[in-house]
C-alpha cells in the first residue's frame, strides 16, 4: 500500500481539486442566500445571482443616468491610477533609499533606525497630519500609498543589498571598481528583480491603503463605490466589484512575476537552486 | 472517495442549517430578550443615560423583559446590522428608515420620533457668505445622507441644482481635518463637527436644518414583525424614553452633563447642540407632530430625493415604490408594499399616563 505523501494527483483530479472549493464556497453562498431571500424578497445581504447580473450591467453595461458615463469602467480607470502611480512612486522612492542604505555604513548608521521606526507609523491614524499637509485631492491619495508602502519596500531592499556576498563586492574592488560604478554595475542589476518581488508582496498592502483613501473624500473609484454604496447594503453592486479588484489583484502579480522572469532568467533559475 | 462525497453533502447540511439559524433572526417571535443599537448624536444621546443608569432596566423589569442597548461606533454599519436582522431596533433618522431597511424589505416602524434637526444639519462656505457662490464648488459631504438632501434643498432656494456643483464624499469622521485643507472650500456636515467647523476661521454658514424644519427627524426604529408580537418591548422603550425627557425638560443639570461627557462635550457645547435640536420633551408634543400634514409631505420629499439619487433599490420603477403609513390613516405611495410606518400608540399611552 503506498502512503498518501506519496500519492499523485492526475492532471483531471487536479483540476477538479483545485475547483472544489470555489464550487463549495459559490453552493455555501447560493443555499444561504436562497434561504434569506425566501424569509424576505427584499432582502440585500446576500442577492441572488441574478441581481449580481443586473446590478453588473446597471455599473458596467449602461451609461449613468445622471452623468452618461460607465461608472465601473470610470471607477477602475481612476482606481489603477492611483495605485499604479502610488506603486511606481514607491518603488523608485526604495530604491534610491533602500541601495545606500543596505550598501554605505555611514547612510545606515544615520537613517536605518529612522527607517524602522518610521515604517512602524500606521498612516491611517495620522491621516488628519497627511489632509493638512497633501490636501484631500489626488495628491492625497497616491501619497497614502506611498507612504504606507515605501517604507516597506525599503526595508525589505536594505536587507536584500547587505546579503549580497562579500566575495563579489571585494572582487569587484580589486578589479579597480569605485563605490558608485560597484553600486551600478554589482548592486543594482542584482536588486532590480528583489524589488519587484518586494513590490509583488506589498501590493495588498497598497490596495487596502487605496481603498482607505478613496472611502475618505473621493468622486469616484472602486474603493468608493464599495463605501458609498454600502450606504444602503447594496451587496449586489459590492460583491461583484470585490471580486473584481481580487482579479485585478491576481492580475497585477501574474504579470510582475512574468516580468521578473522575462527580464531577469537568471534570478528566477537561482532561486530555485538555493 | 465515497467519504469525501459524504463528507461533503455533511458539510452542505451544517451550511443549511446555520443558515437557517441566521435566518431566523429575521422570524418575529414572542421573545424576552431584545437589542437596540445606537450611536453618538445629540438627538440619541438620551438612551445611553436611560441604559447607563438603570432607567432601561427599570422599566424593562416592569414589563418582565430584557432590553440591551448596544454602542455601534459607525452610524451605518449600526442600521446595516439593523437591516441585516441582528438588532431589534436601532436609532436614525427618517430618510435612513425608508432608504435602508424599508428599501431592503425589512418590514420597519418609528416607534418614537425622539426630535428633528433644527439646525444641527448646515452647509458651511469658507469665505464666503452668500450660498450662491457655491455655484462651480466641490462640496465635501457624506454622499446620500441627510446632508445631501440638506444640500438639495438648500440648493433649491437659490435656483441652483445639484448639477451646479461637484458632491466629494468625505466621511463624517474626517470632515473637521477636512476644512483645515486649503482646497476644501465648501462642506455640509452635522453635529458635532457642525459646531467644530464654525468655531474655525473663515466659516459661514450659509444654510441650515432651521430651515426646512421637521424634514430630517430622528427616531427610534423598530421590526414591525417584532413590535407585533412584543407590544411589551415597544411599552417598555417608550418608557424609559419619556422618563429621560421629563428629566431634561427640567433641565436636570447630572443627567444633560452625563450627556456631554459621553459625547465628547462639555454642558456649555451639549445645551449649544440642544438649541439646534427640536426635542419633543412631552408625549403629546410628538403626537401632534406624527398627526400633522407636514410628515406624510416630508416623507414624500424625501422618497423623490431618494428616488432621484438611486437609492431606493434595484427595481424601483418610481418614488411610489415603497409605501409608507401615517398615524392618521394617511399613506404614501404603493399601499401593497408598506414598509415604514409611523404610529403613535405607544407615544400616546405615554401622553394619557398608561404605560
Amino acid at each position: 500500500m503506498k502512503r498518501l505523501m506519496n500519492l499523485r494527483p492526475s492532471k483531471a483530479t487536479k483540476f477538479f481539486l483545485g475547483l472544489l472549493p470555489f464550487l463549495i464556497v459559490g453552493i455555501f453562498y447560493i443555499i444561504a442566500s436562497d434561504i434569506r431571500l425566501m424569509e424576505n424578497p427584499h432582502d440585500k445581504l446576500l442577492p441572488s445571482l441574478t441581481s449580481f447580473s443586473k446590478a453588473i450591467d446597471r455599473m458596467a453595461l449602461t451609461p449613468s443616468k445622471r452623468t452618461g458615463e460607465i461608472l465601473f469602467i470610470n471607477d477602475t480607470s481612476a482606481s489603477l491610477q492611483r495605485l499604479g502611480l502610488g506603486i511606481l512612486i514607491s518603488a523608485i522612492l526604495a530604491m534610491l533609499i533602500g541601495i545606500p542604505l543596505g550598501f554605505i555604513p555611514f547612510v545606515r548608521a544615520g537613517f536605518s533606525p529612522f527607517v524602522a521606526a518610521f515604517s512602524m507609523i500606521p498612516p491611517i491614524a495620522v491621516l488628519p497630519i497627511l489632509f493638512i499637509v497633501f490636501g484631500m485631492g489626488e495628491l492625497a491619495k497616491v501619497a497614502l500609498i506611498v507612504i504606507g508602502v515605501t517604507p516597506l519596500i525599503v526595508r525589505d531592499l536594505q536587507q536584500r543589498v547587505s546579503e549580497i556576498p562579500a566575495e563579489q563586492i571585494i572582487k569587484a574592488q580589486t578589479l579597480g571598481g569605485s563605490t558608485w560604478t560597484i553600486v551600478v554595475r554589482v548592486i543594482l542589476p542584482q536588486i532590480m528583480p528583489r524589488l519587484l518581488d518586494s513590490v509583488r508582496l506589498t501590493l495588498g498592502t497598497a490596495w487596502i491603503f487605496l481603498i482607505s483613501a478613496e472611502a475618505i473624500a473621493a468622486t469616484e473609484g472602486l474603493g468608493y463605490r464599495i463605501f458609498l454604496v454600502r450606504r444602503y447594503m447594496s451587496m449586489d453592486v459590492i460583491l461583484p466589484y470585490v471580486a473584481w479588484i481580487t482579479i485585478l489583484a491576481f492580475l497585477f502579480d501574474y504579470f510582475l512575476k512574468k516580468i521578473t522572469y522575462k527580464l531577469f532568467p537568471w534570478y528566477s533559475g537561482a532561486k530555485e537552486n538555493t | 472517495m465515497k467519504s469525501f462525497f459524504t463528507s461533503t453533502s455533511k458539510l452542505l447540511v451544517a451550511t443549511a442549517l446555520v443558515s437557517t439559524l441566521g435566518s431566523s433572526l429575521l422570524m418575529a417571535e414572542v421573545k424576552d430578550k431584545f437589542q437596540v443599537s445606537w450611536t453618538i448624536y445629540v438627538g440619541f444621546m438620551p438612551w445611553d443615560y436611560a441604559q447607563q443608569k438603570g432607567i432601561v432596566d427599570k422599566w424593562a423589569k416592569k414589563y418582565d423583559i430584557e432590553i440591551d442597548l448596544v454602542q455601534v461606533n459607525d452610524y451605518i454599519e449600526s442600521i446595516n446590522q439593523y437591516t441585516a436582522g441582528k438588532f431589534d431596533g436601532c436609532l436614525m433618522t427618517n430618510m435612513d428608515a425608508l432608504t435602508i431597511p424599508a428599501a431592503s424589505g425589512v418590514d420597519s416602524t418609528a416607534l418614537i420620533m425622539g426630535d428633528f434637526s433644527n439646525g444641527n444639519d448646515g452647509i458651511v462656505l469658507k469665505g464666503t457668505n452668500k450660498l450662491s457662490d457655491i455655484k462651480g464648488q466641490n462640496v465635501n459631504l457624506v454622499e446620500l445622507s441627510v446632508s445631501h438632501y440638506l444640500l438639495a434643498r438648500g440648493l433649491e432656494t437659490v435656483g441652483l441644482s445639484e448639477k451646479d456643483i461637484t458632491v466629494v464624499n468625505t466621511s463624517d469622521a474626517d470632515m473637521v481635518a477636512a476644512y483645515t485643507s486649503s482646497e476644501v472650500t465648501a462642506l455640509t456636515p452635522w453635529n458635532p463637527q457642525l459646531s467644530e467647523i464654525m468655531s474655525m476661521k473663515d466659516a459661514n454658514l450659509v444654510f441650515d436644518s432651521s430651515a426646512i424644519p421637521g424634514e430630517i427627524i430622528d427616531m427610534l426604529v423598530v421590526n414591525t414583525d417584532t413590535l407585533k408580537d412584543n407590544p411589551k418591548f415597544a411599552k417598555a422603550l417608550t418608557g424609559a424614553w419619556f422618563e429621560v425627557m421629563a428629566l431634561m425638560k427640567k433641565g436636570d443639570k447630572e443627567a444633560l452633563t452625563f450627556m456631554a461627557e459621553a459625547s465628547g462635550t462639555d454642558l456649555a457645547g451639549f445645551k449649544g447642540q440642544l438649541n439646534s435640536t427640536k426635542m419633543f420633551y412631552d408625549a403629546s408634543e410628538a403626537v401632534e407632530f406624527s398627526l400633522s400634514n407636514e410628515l406624510p409631505n416630508t416623507m414624500k420629499k424625501v422618497s423623490e430625493f431618494s428616488f432621484d439619487h438611486g437609492i431606493l433599490g434595484e427595481g424601483a420603477p418610481n418614488a411610489e415604490f415603497i409605501g409608507m403609513e401615517f398615524p392618521n390613516g394617511k399613506t404614501f405611495g404603493d399601499t401593497k408594499n408598506i414598509k415604514l410606518r409611523f404610529i403613535d400608540t405607544y407615544v400616546k399611552m405615554s401622553a394619557d399616563g398608561k404605560l
